[in-house]
């Protein structure tokens, strides 16, 4: 049975959703094994893990922001693994590129879904804005896949694994490079944008009030999204803004207030599972993706709509 | 601040498709033609970023690389007219297809000839190629050369022999510190791109550009490209377009239209 190395994403120990969706997705491949890089995990984060199926837990204490030292360490944990499974972000990505310069391993990064075809890993990526499919073939013997947040519905394994906590030791390499200074970002104030099921963005037409913005995302259980003219003005800072080169993301929802839906912010949405949105020029790009479209101003719009939720709540 | 030098930096910059062009896969391939392919548009911000560090430091120059077929010699035409001074253009049949690694293995090795000739002190690259958008070549190009590397910078300069950079991250805000030679790659808040101006773009039409083929570099054929990709395109279709759009105009009761469809659809 193949070995699929699943580098799990924690919070300060906390396991995240993408976490137990990766985990998800490496159980259709074969036989999950834990990745954990960082301070050793609580039992209740492995017991989690193993709910999800993870045999082992693998520990490995480096840290997952440096690339060259975390590489190292996941090669060192994942060595009979012939797939390793990560969450893609910004940083995995430069992980996955150095364990596969070490192992010869095919990578596919931004994937929606990956599955074994004739022994070999296929993924599926939506490219171009999400106006194309692409279907790849890892050709090596070793595969990694980088996947999306929210592309795999996180289930429990019919039946708990093990999870056995496995210590690893490993030499770290001498890195050059030195953070010599770390400012945290905002508190964390609910879900985190790539992950969040629901997300409520504004745009220049907010006018730089996300009062609306916020009340609605809190209301859904979603997370506040920007456009990149809005973190640019200062309005909101920049760990909210979707796009390219912000934050990607496939909620089940999006909805889009005041955004006018230029190419870049599209790159970092089109792939969500239902997009709203509220724009008052009729003929905003926006409309071109959205299933539900509303030519109106956000301010009388999302008020409205509040109200009419809070009522269908209420009973 | 120390005392700064003469600055060495090349720059890499990726021929790909206009983003307001209709983008499309044909055979498995990102379709190119040379109508409305362009130099990337994040790799303006690197091309910005090496222009700037020059004027900084007083004294240097700048080479653009782009590795890609015949038409890609444009995104090196482009930087010319930003105003770098060199331009190379890397291009051999055996390279199509190459994935991640047989693109900077065929960079490392174009950067490695520079650099034998006068060190450079930088690579500065844009922060993904829009075709792709997979942000890995930095750190593939780091690990091949073993330079070391300060990617995603939203601001960069360089003082004593080191590179400092300001990284926004998911879940906060770094300072890194890379001594050179570095690879750095620049996000989109970097910096402004300028506008070229009439004297360098006339220049630029009539300024030499370098070409190297895979033997020039002494690089293995087999090694790139097709055969030497470890990732293949089996297939690329159009997604297909959202069915049952509603665009609806505000006459007063929209936002309770607009809950009624989030609550119908389970979503509220
Ligand atoms: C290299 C590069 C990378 C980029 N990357 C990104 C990225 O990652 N993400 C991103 O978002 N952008 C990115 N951009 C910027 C992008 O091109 C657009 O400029 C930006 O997305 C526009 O933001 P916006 O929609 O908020 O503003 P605008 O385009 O100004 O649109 C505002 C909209 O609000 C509407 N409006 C005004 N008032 C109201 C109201 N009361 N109610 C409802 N609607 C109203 C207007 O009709 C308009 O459509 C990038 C640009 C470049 C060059
Ligand atoms: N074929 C290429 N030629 C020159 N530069 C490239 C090429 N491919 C990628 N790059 C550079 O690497 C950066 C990141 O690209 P990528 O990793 O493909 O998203 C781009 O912004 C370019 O600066």
């Amino acid at each position: 049975m193949t070995t699929v190395a699943v580098l799990i994403d924690h919070r300060a120990g906390v396991v995240t959703r993408p976490a137990l969706e990766a985990l998800t997705l490496a159980r259709s491949l074969g036989t999950p094994v834990a990745v954990w890089l960082g301070e050793r995990p609580s039992a209740d984060a492995a017991a989690l893990l193993g709910d999800y199926g993870a045999t082992e837990v693998r520990a490995v204490e480096a840290d997952a922001r440096l690339s060259a030292h975390a590489a190292t360490a996941l090669g060192a944990a994942s060595e009979d693994a012939d797939v390793v499974v990560v969450i893609s972000t910004f940083v995995t990505k430069e992980i996955v590129t150095r364990l596969a310069m070490a192992t010869g391993a095919g990578v596919v990064v931004d994937a929606a879904g990956a599955a074994m075809v004739d022994g070999r890993v296929e993924t599926v990526q939506t490219v171009f804005a999400a106006t194309w499919n692409v279907r790849t073939r890892i050709e090596s013997a070793r595969a990694i896949v980088g996947i999306r947040p929210n592309t795999t519905q996180a289930v429990p394994a019919d039946a708990a694994a093990a999870a056995t906590l496995v210590p690893i030791t490993v030499e770290l390499p001498e890195i050059r490079e030195r953070v010599t200074h770390v400012e945290p970002g905002e508190a964390d104030e609910g879900v985190p944008l790539a992950e969040a099921p629901v997300v409520v963005s504004g745009g220049r037409g907010t006018g730089g009030d996300y009062t609306l913005v916020t009340e609605l995302a809190e209301l859904l259980g979603g997370a506040v999204g920007a456009s990149r003219d809005a973190t640019d003005e200062g309005w909101i800072s920049h760990e909210h803004m979707v796009g390219q080169t912000g934050t990607t993301v496939t909620p089940a929802l999006y909805v889009a207030a005041g955004i006018s839906g230029a190419v870049h912010h599209r790159g970092g949405m089109q792939a969500s599972g239902t997009i709203v949105s509220i724009n008052m020029d009729p003929d905003a790009p926006i409309f071109e993706i959205s299933d539900f479209g509303v030519v109106g101003s956000l301010f009388d719009v999302i008020p409205q709509a509040i109200e009419r939720i809070k009522e269908h709540r209420a009973g | 601040m120390g005392r700064v030098e003469a600055m060495r930096i090349l720059v890499t910059v990726k021929h790909v498709p206009d983003l307001q062009s209709q983008r499309s896969f044909t055979d498995g391939r990102v379709t190119r033609t040379a109508d409305d392919g362009t130099m990337n548009e994040l790799d303006e911000h690197a091309v910005e970023a090496a222009l700037q560090l020059v004027e900084a430091a007083g004294e240097g120059e700048v080479y653009a690389l782009t590795v890609g077929g015949a038409d890609a010699v444009a995104a090196v035409r482009k930087a010319l007219q930003l105003g770098v001074q060199h331009a190379i253009h890397v291009t051999d049949e055996a390279i199509a297809d190459s994935d991640v690694f047989g693109t900077a293995e065929v960079i490392a090795a174009a950067v490695r000839t520079v650099h034998a000739e006068a060190p450079l002190d930088l690579i500065i690259t844009g922060m993904a190629a829009l075709d792709g958008l997979t942000s890995m070549l930095p750190t593939a190009l780091a690990a091949e050369l073993d330079w070391s590397q300060a990617t995603l910078a939203s601001a960069v300069s360089v003082a004593d022999g080191e590179v400092t950079v300001e990284r926004h991250l998911a879940d906060s805000h770094e300072t890194l510190v890379a001594p050179l030679p570095a690879v750095v790659s620049v996000t989109d808040e970097a910096n402004k791109p300028r506008y070229p101006n009439f004297k360098l773009i006339m220049a630029a039409r009539k300024a030499p550009v370098t070409e190297w083929s895979l033997a020039d570099l002494g690089v293995d054929p087999a090694s790139v490209g097709k055969a030497g990709a470890r990732t293949v395109v089996v297939d690329a279709s159009p997604a297909p377009p959202r069915e049952n759009r509603v665009k609806i105009t505000d006459t007063g009761d929209a936002g309770t239209r607009l809950a009624d469809f989030l609550i119908e659809k389970g979503l509220a």
